[in-house]
């Protein structure tokens, strides 16, 4: 068990790789400890998936060097592959085979001889609820079985290392809480998952640290508290009944919180961070000084919440822009070729 | 498939993850040794198999197309060249045997090309196996459907009159020369599957390089009447060595300088695209 949950999985320094003219790693490094769920975050085309392509020895990088579990994941490819596993953002089983042949034809090509091969995926189908579903094509499937058996698929040699690229997107709430279920139950069993997600709150519910990636680069690296922390730990927005007192909410909201307030372009809305380091109160204290405050100007506020910062609000505040959605493997496999 | 199509929407009763049913399968057992290069060639040819269970249609491509090649080509050209369809096709039917198994090596490229489009290339190449498994495998199932199409090819043949003097071993010798080439002729479509962009692509590129092959050979006429230049080209062309060899082993005389340069192309194929296609599978 110590050689899975002792040291770091994963070792990056300065990983670039480019597709063209377009440049999906500028330099990556990270550190990952077994035994953990780390999480990489960040929009579509931030360079996760590329970086998780060339740490499951996929892709090569044109500069830099990764290490996972000590091996080079360029000179000592074979090695890498077999202490780790990959469920991809796209098809990882053959969506014409049956959820049984699928996992069959896995664990044969991971050395297990018929028998035990059938045993191992009956097993596996049964943890994952597909029992029912074994005999029908994966194509079948809906989208919360088709995770399960990518997962499933990934899991059949108990790997020291999981790489899981987006694993809920597209998901339903039961089914993304399905699979946090799932990652939860193989990193308490020692193996180490690497997560990317679009998802704050994902990161934030599964992973002990997360790298903010942008641009192919890391951005910010921490615990998701200290992550939170660092950029305040919450959001208050405020909806007036009337638009003429926006001026003196304003006003109100500077005072109480000192920090910078957002006017959004509806006349009626406003948007403020509390919670920001440094402050000796916490963000429900200082969003009920804020409202109180309120109330004693004779505001009235027809809507108010509190929230967690969204990771287009956590990207504002570390990169000054807004998170941009592009394709990034679309940009991979055109420029691959 | 009807009936498959009401099960899709069929809920399944609610799964929750159960922390104790995960541990039994999570807990870390010991490694297998991995499995043999021809083990896991065969293992990936097994889902080949499975992929033709489970789709059928796809064997139109390896009966229908040959079926109607034949018979096409059979009655147009025999009157005319032969003097009668049955005696053209003593001449015609192993040509048209090897130009429908070529045509239908191109397949092997698409398959390839589409299964990286649709990510599952990626499952298999982050395995511990054997590198070339996965596309060996895949030809391996490829050549299931060649042995279909040239048996379908033969007996219909048989049945409109085609009469080996060669029998049983020479018709089985040649299908085995059929096989032998289009399984390393198929390494030319791996490579092309990998490179280009698109399964149409490839399917684009494989018609420019089959037709002027098969149609500029020995398949259909001698190439005595051809002008010099023609000749030329046909007689490197390695359809023509290929229908030469066929041809010998299936009239009961065999020729071996043809048999010979055939064996050599193959080598060649394999040696020049099973590498590139290495490469490119190492690099992308």
């Amino acid at each position: 068990m110590s050689r899975r949950t002792t040291g770091l999985a994963i070792e990056a320094q300065g990983l670039t790789r480019s597709f063209g003219n377009t440049r999906a790693l500028a330099g990556i490094d990270l550190q990952v400890p077994a035994g953990t769920v780390y999480g990489l975050l960040g929009p579509n085309g931030a360079g996760k998936t590329t970086a998780v392509r060339v740490l499951a020895t996929l892709l090569r990088p044109d500069g830099g060097s990764a290490r996972v579990f000590g091996h080079d994941v360029v000179t000592e490819a074979d090695k890498v592959r077999s202490r780790v596993s990959l469920t991809g953002q796209y098809a990882s089983v053959d969506e014409d085979l049956t959820g049984t042949e699928n996992l069959v034809l896995l664990a044969r090509l991971l050395g297990l001889r018929k028998p035990a091969a059938r045993e191992r995926a009956a097993a596996l189908l049964a943890a994952f609820g597909l029992t029912e579903a074994s005999d029908r094509q994966v194509k079948k499937y809906s989208g919360g079985m088709r995770r399960r058996i990518d997962i499933a698929a990934s899991i059949l040699n108990t790997p020291d290392l999981l790489f899981l690229d987006e694993p809920t997107t597209g998901l339903d709430p039961r089914s993304r809480n399905q699979v946090w279920e799932i990652v939860r139950a193989v990193v308490s069993h020692g193996t180490t998952v690497l997560l990317t997600t679009q998802y704050l709150d994902e990161a934030d519910q599964l992973a002990g640290r997360i790298a903010v990636v942008d641009h192919g680069r890391v951005i910010a690296e921490g615990t998701p508290g200290e992550l939170k922390s660092s950029i305040g730990s919450g959001t208050v927005h405020l909806r007036l009944r009337d638009p003429a007192q926006r001026p003196e909410a304003e006003r109100v909201l500077r005072e109480a919180l000192d920090v910078p307030v957002q006017l959004a372009a509806d006349p009626v809305a406003l948007t403020a961070r509390v919670g920001e380091a440094g402050t000796d109160l916490d963000a429900s204290a200082q969003a009920a000084r804020v409202l109180s405050d309120l109330a004693r100007a004779g505001i009235v506020v027809d809507n108010f919440s509190l929230g967690q910062p969204s990771l287009d609000e956590v990207f504002l505040a570390l990169t000054d822009h807004p998170a941009v959605p592009t394709d990034e493997r679309d940009d991979e496999l055109e420029a691959a070729r | 498939m009807s009936d498959t199509t009401t099960t899709a929407e069929r809920a399944p009763s609610v799964y929750v993850p159960s922390a104790e049913a995960l541990a039994t399968v999570l807990a870390p057992g010991a490694r297998p040794p991995r499995p043999s290069a021809l083990g896991a060639s065969l293992t990936f040819g097994w889902r080949a198999m499975l992929k033709i269970k489970h789709v059928p249609e796809q064997l139109f491509d390896v009966t229908a197309f040959p079926i109607i090649m034949v018979l096409m080509f059979t009655y147009l050209f025999g009157g005319a060249l032969a003097g009668s369809p049955r005696e053209y096709l003593q001449f015609f039917l192993p040509g048209i045997m090897v130009t429908s198994v070529v045509m239908i090596t191109m397949y092997t490229g698409v398959g390839l090309n589409t299964d990286i489009e649709k990510g599952i290339f990626d499952r298999f190449r982050t395995l511990p196996v054997w590198r070339p498994a996965a596309l060996v495998g895949m030809i391996f199932g490829d050549v299931l459907r060649y042995i279909l199409a040239a048996l379908v090819i033969l007996g219909l043949g048989l049945v409109l009159g085609f009469r080996p003097e060669g029998g049983v071993l020479g018709a089985a010798v040649g299908i085995g020369l059929l096989v032998i080439f289009s399984f390393a002729f198929s390494w030319v479509w791996t490579f092309f599957g990998l490179i280009l962009r698109s399964e149409k692509s490839v399917m684009g590129v494989s018609m420019m390089v089959l037709f002027p092959l098969t149609f500029l050979s020995n398949v259909f006429v001698e190439p005595s009447t051809m002008p010099g230049w023609l000749q030329a080209f046909v007689k490197v062309n390695p359809v023509t060595q290929l229908v030469a060899a066929i041809r010998g082993a299936m009239s009961g005389e065999s020729d071996p300088s043809a048999t010979m340069w055939l064996l050599l192309w193959s080598a060649g194929f394999v040696l020049v695209f099973g590498t590139l296609t290495m490469y490119k599978y190492n690099r992308r």
